[in-house]
C-alpha cells in the first residue's frame, strides 16, 4: 500500500488495513469493490427498505427477549395496568404487559418491532412487484427470484409466530384458527394439530414452541437467505433501466465509495428514524385492551396483521363445502382457502421465471430491465394476481367494511366471491390492452416523433402539423424495446413420416409462446427510427424561424439534461479538480 | 443525433429465433447537469453547513432522549390532539430518538446529493457463464475425484452409502412423535376431540361467576355464556384450558313456539337451548346473537347459524350445524346437561365422522 495517509487517524486506518490484509488478503477485495458501480433508481430502494427494517426487527427483537417470558403458566397479574389487576393470565401475556408498562422505553421498542415487521413485509411485497413487472427475474437472476419467494414465505411465518407470542385474546384466536386449519388437512391433520400444540388445543406448549421458531429458527434462515440474496446481487451486478449510455453489457451509476455508501447508509438511518417516530406516535397492537387469552372468548372485528389478511379473507369468502368420503371428512371450506390457494400462489410465483423462459425460448442474459408495457402478458398476469390478492385482502375486512358503510355483509361477501372469479381475467385483459396501446404510442413516437399540436402553414400554402424529434433520453428508453419471435409450430411428423415424439409438448410450448408474444407491436428498425426522427427534425426545422426569438436563451439541446461537451467535467476527479 | 447500434446476431447459445446477445443497445452520452454547488462556492459552503448542522442536531436529540429516559415518569400521560391521551415517555423517547437517527440519514444523503460528485460512471459487465477452460478444469477435477475414490468402480460401497444417507434422517423425524407426550393408555386424538366435560346431570354454571344457572335467570331473548360445574377445579388440576375450550356453551331462551327444529327430541328446556360456543368452521368462540332472528354470527369469518332451526348454517364458510347440548333441570331447579354432545364440537377433522 502506498503511503498517502497524512492525518493521524488515517495512519491508524492504513496500518489496520495492512494488518488485516496480511492475514486475509482483504485489500485485493477492497481495491476491486470499493469502486463498484450501482445503478440508481427510486424503485431500487424498495429492497433496501426491506433489508433495513429487517435489521431493525432484529435489534428491537433482541431487546424484547430480555424481558419476554414465553410461558403459559397461569399467574395473577399484579402490575401497574389497573384494569387487569388481579386477572389470571399466562406469564407470556403478563411479561408482554410488563414490557409495555414497566420497562421504560419498552413500549417504544415493542411498537418499533411491530411496525418494522409490518414495513418489512410490505417493502418485500412491493420490491417483488418491481422485480416482476420489470422482468428482473429473467436469466441470470432466476435463483435470486426463488430466494426472494422463500424470503416472502418465511416473512409471513415470522410475522405470524411473532404476533401470536403476547398470548392476548387476539393472538390466541389466531392460533385457534391455525388449529382449525391444521385439522382440515386430510389423513395427517388431526395428528399434526396434536403434535404442534403438544396435545389438545390450547395446551401449554404452543407459546414456547412458537418462541423458538420466532427468535431462532425463522430469523436464522431469513438471515442466511438474505445474505445469499445480497451476495447474488453483488456477483451478478444490479440490473438497470434502459437509458442513454446504458446497455445490456454495462452498469451506469454511482460508485460504492463514497456516493452509494452515503446514500444507502444514510437511507438506513432514515428508515430507522421513521420507524422510531411511528413507534413513538402510533399505537400498534394494544394488547392490554384485548385481555388475556381464553379459548371461550373472542372480540368482534378481529383482524390479523395486514399480510395475513388475504388468508383470513380467503377463509371468509370460501363457500361451505365439506365432504364425507368413505367415512373420512374433507373440509374443503378450510382446506382450499388456507392450504391449497396459498400453495398454488407460492408455487406459481416460484415457477414463473422458468415458465416464461420456456415459453419465450429466450436464453440470453438480461441486465437491462424491461418496461412493463413491453411484456403485456407478464404485466397482465401480475396485475391479475394483485387483483386476486386484493379481493381476498378486502374479504379479510368484510365485517369492518360492512359495518362502516352500513352494507349487508351477505351481499358484500357474494360480491367479493364473484369479483374474485371474474376480476382477475378482466384485469388481465384491460392491463394487456393498455400495454399494447402504450406500445403503439411508442412505435408512433419512434417513427414520427412527438406531435407538437402546432399547425404550421408553409409559404406555398400547405398546412402541416409540426412533429418534433424525441429527446435523446426518451429515444434511448423507447428504442431499447426488444422483439421476440413466436416459437414455430412443431411438425407432427418429419420429412420421412416419422412421428415427432415431443409433438404435444412442443405444441403446448408454441401455443404458450404465441399467447405471450403474438400481440406485441413490432419495434421499427434502426433505419426507420432514424428516418422518422430525421423527418420530425425536418418539419420542426420549418418552424424554427418563428421560434428564433423565443429560443435564443434556451439550451440548444433542451429537454432536461446538458449533453457533455468539451470543457465540462465528466469524471469525478475532473469535477472535483475543477471545483477547487 | 443519437446513434443506435446492434450487435451482430450469433446463434451460439440462444434460441434460433433470437439473437444470442441482446441487440439494440442504446448508446448515447450519459446526461449530466451541473448543480449549483458545483458552480457556486457559496452554495457549496451552505450545503456543508446544512450537513454539519444535521449531524450536530442529531447529537442534541440523542442527549435529549437520554434525559427524557431518566426524568420522565413512566406512568405520566399527555394529551396530544389526534393521538389522544398517550404515555409521555413513549412519545418523547420516540420523537427524540427518531429525529436524531433521521437526521444522521438526512445529513448523509444531503452530503451525497449536494457535495459528492454526481457524474455517473460506467462499468462493464460480463456474462455469468465460465470460460471454456474453467469448465474443462472443473470437469477434469471431477473425473480425477471419481477416479481416485473409485466411486464408479465400487458399486457396493456406492449403493450402501446412498442407502445409509437416505436412512440417517429418519430418527430425526421420528423423535418429533413426542411433541405430544402420551401415556400408554392415552386416548386417541379422535377420542379426545369427541369428549367434553358434559355428562348426564352435570350442572350448568355461568361463565365468570361460576354460579349454577336456573331457568328463571334467563329471560326470553337472552344469551348466557356457560360452562360445566367444576370447570375451575379441572383447570387447576390439568394446568391448562383444554377442557374449557371444548365444553364452553351458550344458553339462549326463545319462545318455545319459535323453535322450528332441534338436533334431538326435547333437547330444550321450556325454550332454553344450549349450543356449543365453538364455531364448526375453524373454532372461534361465538357470542354475537341477534335475538329477533335467532341468528348466531361468528365474528371471525361471519358464519351464521339459526339457533331456532337446529343451529343450521344459513350463511358463511361453516359447513356444519352448531352442536346442541341436551339439557333439563335437576330436582333443585338448576339447569343440567342430560348427556354429552352427540357429536364432536369445533372444527371438522379427518376422522370426525368415524366416531
Amino acid at each position: 500500500m502506498s503511503t498517502t495517509a497524512d492525518h493521524p487517524v488515517e495512519k491508524i486506518g492504513e496500518a489496520s488495513a495492512q494488518y488485516v490484509d496480511e492475514r486475509l488478503g482483504s485489500n485485493k477485495f477492497l481495491g476491486r469493490n470499493l469502486g463498484k458501480v450501482f445503478p440508481d433508481h427510486w424503485s431500487f430502494m424498495l429492497g433496501e427498505i426491506a433489508l433495513y427494517s429487517f435489521i431493525i426487527v432484529l435489534l428491537t427483537g433482541t431487546f424484547l427477549t430480555f424481558f419476554y417470558n414465553p410461558s403459559m403458566v397461569e399467574v395473577i397479574y399484579n402490575g401497574s395496568y389497573v384494569p387487569l389487576k388481579g386477572v389470571q393470565m399466562s406469564e407470556a401475556y403478563a411479561s408482554s404487559l410488563n414490557i409495555s408498562f414497566e420497562v421504560r422505553g419498552g413500549l417504544l421498542i415493542r411498537q418499533m418491532h411491530h411496525w418494522s415487521a409490518l414495513i418489512f413485509v410490505a417493502a418485500m411485497a412491493v420490491h417483488m412487484f418491481r422485480v416482476f413487472f420489470t422482468g428482473a427475474f429473467r436469466k441470470p437472476r432466476e435463483f435470486n427470484w426463488l430466494v426472494g419467494v422463500g424470503l416472502t414465505a418465511l416473512a409471513l411465518g415470522a410475522g405470524f409466530t411473532g404476533y401470536s407470542l403476547p398470548d392476548d385474546l387476539l393472538s390466541g384466536t389466531g392460533l385457534q384458527i391455525i388449529r382449525g386449519i391444521l385439522q382440515s388437512i386430510p389423513l395427517v391433520g388431526t395428528w399434526a394439530a396434536f403434535l404442534v400444540f403438544g396435545g389438545e388445543f390450547p395446551g401449554t406448549d404452543i407459546i414456547p414452541r412458537l418462541y423458538a421458531a420466532h427468535i431462532l429458527l425463522i430469523p436464522g434462515i431469513l438471515l442466511a437467505l438474505i445474505s445469499v440474496h445480497l451476495m447474488m446481487v453483488w456477483t451478478q451486478k444490479h440490473t438497470q433501466f434502459p437509458g442513454p449510455g446504458r446497455t445490456n453489457d454495462n452498469v451506469v451509476g454511482y460508485p460504492l465509495l463514497p456516493v452509494y455508501m452515503a446514500k444507502a447508509g444514510g437511507f438506513f438511518f432514515i428508515v430507522f428514524g421513521i420507524i422510531a417516530l411511528i413507534g413513538g406516535l402510533v399505537t400498534v397492537n394494544p394488547i392490554w385492551i384485548f385481555g388475556p387469552y381464553t379459548p371461550d372468548q373472542v372480540s368482534a372485528g378481529t383482524q390479523p396483521d395486514w399480510y395475513i389478511g388475504w388468508l383470513d379473507g380467503a377463509l371468509r369468502l370460501m363457500p361451505n363445502w365439506e365432504n364425507v368420503i368413505a367415512g373420512f371428512t374433507i373440509s374443503w371450506n378450510v382446506l382450499i382457502p388456507s392450504v391449497i390457494i396459498p400453495g398454488i400462489l407460492f408455487t406459481g410465483l416460484a415457477l414463473y421465471p422458468f415458465l416464461e423462459a420456456w415459453a419465450s425460448g429466450d436464453k440470453r442474459e438480461h441486465n437491462l430491465l424491461e418496461r412493463p408495457r413491453n411484456a403485456p402478458v407478464r404485466t397482465g398476469i401480475g396485475v391479475a394476481a394483485i387483483v386476486f390478492y386484493g379481493i381476498l385482502w378486502i374479504g379479510g375486512g368484510n365485517d369492518v367494511i360492512a359495518t362502516t358503510f352500513n352494507l349487508s355483509f351477505n351481499a358484500l361477501s357474494w360480491t367479493l366471491r364473484i369479483t374474485l372469479i371474474i376480476g382477475p381475467p378482466i384485469a388481465f385483459l384491460i392491463t394487456k390492452r393498455i400495454c399494447l396501446g402504450l406500445q403503439r404510442k411508442d412505435r408512433e413516437k419512434l417513427l414520427h416523433g412527438y406531435e407538437s399540436g402546432r399547425v404550421l402553414r408553409l409559404p406555398h400554402g400547405e398546412f402541416i402539423e409540426v412533429h418534433q424529434p424525441l429527446n435523446y433520453k426518451e429515444l434511448a428508453v423507447i428504442s431499447a424495446k426488444e422483439d421476440l419471435a413466436v416459437l414455430p409450430a412443431p411438425e407432427k411428423t418429419d420429412a420421412d413420416g416419422v412421428r415427432n415424439p415431443t409433438y404435444r409438448v412442443d405444441q403446448l410450448r408454441h401455443k404458450l409462446s404465441s399467447w405471450f408474444l403474438r400481440d406485441n407491436i413490432t419495434r421499427p428498425t434502426d433505419a426507420e427510427i432514424e428516418a422518422g426522427q430525421a423527418h420530425a427534425s425536418h418539419t420542426a426545422a420549418l418552424e424554427a424561424p418563428l421560434n428564433e426569438y423565443e429560443l435564443q436563451d434556451e439550451d440548444p439541446v433542451g429537454h432536461g439534461g446538458v449533453l457533455h461537451h468539451p470543457g465540462m467535467p465528466m469524471t469525478n476527479q475532473e469535477q472535483i479538480d475543477q471545483r477547487q | 443525433m443519437t446513434e443506435l447500434t446492434s450487435t451482430s446476431p450469433s446463434q451460439e447459445d440462444g434460441h434460433e429465433n433470437t439473437p444470442a446477445k441482446l441487440g439494440h443497445s442504446p448508446v448515447a452520452p450519459i446526461p449530466h447537469r451541473l448543480r449549483v454547488t458545483d458552480t457556486d462556492p457559496k452554495a457549496a459552503r451552505r450545503a456543508e453547513r446544512q450537513v454539519a448542522s444535521m449531524f450536530t442536531l442529531s447529537m442534541v436529540f440523542i442527549i435529549l432522549a437520554v434525559i427524557a429516559y431518566a426524568t420522565i415518569d413512566k406512568f405520566a400521560t399527555i394529551y396530544i390532539p389526534v393521538l389522544g391521551e398517550v404515555g409521555t415517555s413513549n412519545v418523547v423517547l420516540g420523537l427524540t430518538f427518531g429525529i436524531a437517527v433521521f437526521l444522521i440519514g438526512a445529513g448523509a444523503i444531503q452530503w451525497a446529493k449536494k457535495l459528492m460528485p454526481d457524474v455517473e460512471v460506467v462499468q462493464e459487465r460480463h456474462d455469468m457463464v465460465s470460460e471454456k477452460s474453467d469448465d474443462q478444469l472443473a470437469a477434469a477435477q471431477y473425473e480425477r475425484g471419481k477416479d481416485e475414490s473409485g466411486f464408479a468402480r465400487y458399486k457396493l460401497i456406492r449403493r450402501s452409502l446412498l442407502g445409509a444417507l437416505a436412512l440417517f434422517p429418519i430418527p430425526l423425524v421420528v423423535v418429533l412423535r413426542d411433541l405430544w407426550i402420551t401415556p400408554a393408555d392415552s386416548p386417541s386424538p379422535t377420542e379426545i376431540l369427541s369428549e367434553t366435560l358434559w355428562t348426564s346431570g352435570k350442572r350448568i354454571v355461568s361463565d365468570g361467576t361460576y354460579v349454577p344457572v336456573r331457568p328463571e335467570d334467563l329471560p326470553v331473548g337472552g344469551l348466557v355464556s356457560a360452562l360445566p360445574e367444576g370447570i375451575m377445579e379441572v383447570q387447576e388440576e390439568e394446568h391448562n384450558m383444554n377442557a374449557r375450550g371444548k365444553a364452553t356453551i351458550i344458553l339462549v331462551r326463545m319462545d318455545p313456539d319459535q323453535i322450528r327444529s332441534q338436533q334431538g327430541e326435547g333437547w330444550d328446556y321450556n325454550g332454553i337451548l344450549a349450543y356449543s360456543k365453538i364455531c364448526t368452521h375453524v373454532g372461534c368462540p361465538i357470542a354475537l346473537y341477534e335475538q329477533r332472528t335467532h341468528h348466531l354470527l361468528c365474528p371471525c369469518h361471519q358464519s351464521t347459524f339459526d339457533l331456532a332451526d337446529s343451529g343450521a348454517v344459513i350463511f358463511g364458510p361453516a359447513a356444519r350445524n352448531m352442536p346442541q347440548l341436551p339439557i333439563s333441570v335437576d330436582e333443585e331447579g338448576y339447569l343440567i346437561a342430560t348427556q354429552d354432545f352427540a357429536q364432536p364440537v369445533g372444527p371438522s377433522f379427518w376422522e370426525r365422522d368415524r366416531t
